[in-house]
């Protein structure tokens, strides 16, 4: 589960690229990568909360948008600070489905080390590619 | 960076991508910038102004005004004024940050005055204005109450207590604009955003104390219209948007135009990022309206920053924020559409002007100015990095050319990614504070982020947006205190 920010791209926002050796993985970097854009120290999130995060989609890039969506979501309406423990891809007819298990705790200033806040995840070169046996996911966030 | 192929210099501060540089280019480009800027612009810009030319319905030009950097679908910079019956709707041509934007108010109070305050007036500004990750705000509403707040803006904050009738006179749209219409807003929107009134948010969002040095003031008579009228007197300026309301109710309607842009309506675009869907569709109303409540939500986040603010300098000083003079200067967004009556070919037509990190700078005598500024022209507030200073300017009537569209800001030259690693944030702060500004945040990391030389020189945008004919200048101001989300 790994994922990379990248320097040259992005002048007033941030873009990274995620990795996952196979697609509930990819879910899973891409995730953390969002969290971490907020949150400098990932470990200190503490799984004390948890919310299933369910979605459908046509085309399985949007579902991955849903997913990341819905953790921006939850850090603004709940101060949730989540990261996603498990992420079941499937096959839903002609499109995609998504059962995810996100955890984490509110946001507690005091030990949770603040980056910036992530306003959405853009559509601006989103893709989710398989390459060389890999998954990957390039995503750039407005800051 | 060399200049890309096919730009044209037209004069010394307008460059131009012909509509042969791009296939469904349907205007040329412009940008405007002295050779500097242009020179120092990242690729992506002339990638994404002429991406913006391809759009139904855009009308003379796509244009990029001078602090232009990459952004998404839009550069940020990006205005466009679309065609009422023929053009489109495009929450990328606006941003997430619906009516992100700024604010300016003068005291009465020298430097002299302030300094020996300026620490308690930081501290406490830190702890009565939230900033950072998801923060929250004091203002507590039931969600009927908050659609209330969506629909009337600051009007709400003065009935509440929050601010006073000359306020809404001296912000955009009165504080309020008018078509916002909460029920075309999602649950989700108003759970992002019923907590967050009252809050800064993060990234290049700041509250700032300043200073107008004698030196600084370029323009007298205009300054002392716009309330700067005594030497090295200190103002406020701030910088924050929608919050989550807004960036949500972007969010959903990008996923809607995606489903009906091309099927429903043949519209083909260079970047997902530019969805769209034609101004009078069902779908493009509905996102409008939902996009005026983002707009009146962030009227009302910063008025009530001001309540705050003017409580904050209230308690330092042991004196009302009357007796200080704390008056509004002007409330202006840098992220909007809005219906204007422009000139085209010598003929005037309502176009919908989205402007994208750049400013509207309505000139003298143009309707929509509070009465004290019609003959001045509408006061411009451009917000620069937090180590070198910001700047008001003066709309003019030469800035017909770009839709009366200015500036916003410095604009970035660096990552933010590559900024952190160059930058210690807690040795900026000390070094800040050495050189006289006195810096509080949520966040180190995001601290270094804002590096004043992660950004272009704001005297160099300046110097471009009067060059070219876009604004005046009238006062530059000098940063002393900070918050930063």
């Amino acid at each position: 589960m790994t994922y990379r920010f990248i320097e040259e791209e992005a002048t007033a926002d941030i873009a990274f690229e995620a990795q996952g050796r196979d697609i509930n993985e990819l879910f899973l970097s891409a995730g953390d990568a969002v969290m971490n854009v907020m949150i400098d120290n990932l470990d200190a999130i503490e799984p004390h909360e948890t919310r299933v995060i369910e979605s459908e989609n046509d085309a399985l890039d949007l579902l991955l948008l849903e997913l990341l969506q819905n953790l921006i979501y939850y850090k603004d309406a709940e101060q949730l600070l989540l990261r996603v423990a498990d992420a079941q891809v499937s096959r839903l007819g002609d499109g995609w489905h998504l059962r995810a298990i996100a955890r984490g705790e509110r946001l507690d200033p005091a030990r949770h080390l603040q980056r910036v806040d992530v306003k959405a995840v853009t559509l601006h070169n989103f893709r989710v590619e398989q390459l060389n046996g890999d998954w990957r996911a390039h995503v750039v966030l407005d800051i | 960076m060399a200049l890309v192929r096919s730009l044209e210099k037209v004069a010394d501060t307008v460059w131009e991508l012909p509509v042969t540089y791009k296939d469904g280019m349907r205007v040329p480009a412009r940008i405007f910038a002295t050779e500097q800027l242009i020179k120092e612009m990242d690729e992506a810009v002339f990638d994404q102004i002429s991406n913006v030319a391809t759009l139904p319905g855009i009308t003379k030009y796509a244009m990029c005004m001078p602090d232009g950097h990459s952004g998404y679908g839009f550069p940020i910079g990006g205005v466009a004024a679309m065609d009422l019956k023929t053009g489109v709707i495009s929450p990328g041509g606006i941003g997430f940050d619906i009516n992100c934007g700024m604010r300016l108010v003068t005291t009465n109070l020298s430097w002299d005055e302030v300094k020996p305050h300026l620490t308690r007036l930081v501290d406490r500004l830190y702890q009565r204005v939230p900033a950072g990750v998801g923060s929250t705000g004091f203002v507590k509403l039931t969600r009927d109450e908050f659609r209330t707040v969506i629909e009337q803006g600051s009007r709400w904050c003065v009935r509440n207590g929050y601010g006073r009738p000359e306020d809404l006179e001296l912000t955009e749209e009165n504080g309020c604009i008018a078509g916002a219409d909460a029920a075309a807003v999602s649950e989700q929107a108003i759970s992002r955003g019923i907590n967050q009134i009252g809050t800064l948010g993060s990234g290049n969002h700041y509250l700032e104390i300043q200073v107008a040095a004698p030196e600084n003031v370029f323009d007298r008579k205009v300054a002392g219209q716009f309330g700067v009228t005594i030497p090295n007197q200190v103002v406020v300026m701030f910088h924050c948007g929608s919050r989550g309301f807004g960036h949500q109710v972007a969010s959903d309607s990008l996923q809607i135009f995606l489903k009906v842009m091309e099927s429903k309506y043949g519209i083909r675009i260079l970047d997902r990022e530019l969805a769209s869907a034609p101004i009078n569709s069902p779908e493009g109303q509905r996102y409008f309206s939902a996009m005026k409540c983002a707009l009146n939500m962030s009227f009302a986040n910063r008025q009530v920053i001001l309540h705050r603010v003017r409580e904050v300098f209230s308690e330092v000083f042991g004196r009302s924020a009357e007796d200080l003079g704390m008056h509004m200067v002007y409330d202006v967004a840098h992220n909007t559409a809005k219906l204007e009556r422009h000139l085209v070919n010598g003929e005037e037509r309502e176009l919908l002007v989205h402007r994208k990190g750049a400013t509207r700078a309505f000139g003298p005598g143009m309707p929509g100015l509070p009465e004290r500024y019609r003959d001045t022209g509408q006061p411009v507030i451009i917000g620069g990095s937090m180590e070198t200073g910001s700047y008001l300017l003066v709309g003019i009537p030469e800035g017909a050319q770009s839709f009366y569209s200015t500036a916003h800001g410095s604009g970035r030259t660096m990552s933010r990614t590559k900024a952190r690693k160059l930058w210690r944030g807690q040795t900026l702060q000390k070094d800040m504070e050495a050189r006289g500004i006195y810096v509080r945040t949520t966040s180190f990391s995001g601290l270094a982020e804002e590096a004043g030389d992660a950004y272009k020189s704001i005297d160099e945008v300046v110097t471009a947006t009067e060059l070219a004919g876009l604004s005046r200048r009238v006062v530059r101001f000098i940063p002393v205190g900070n918050v930063k989300g």
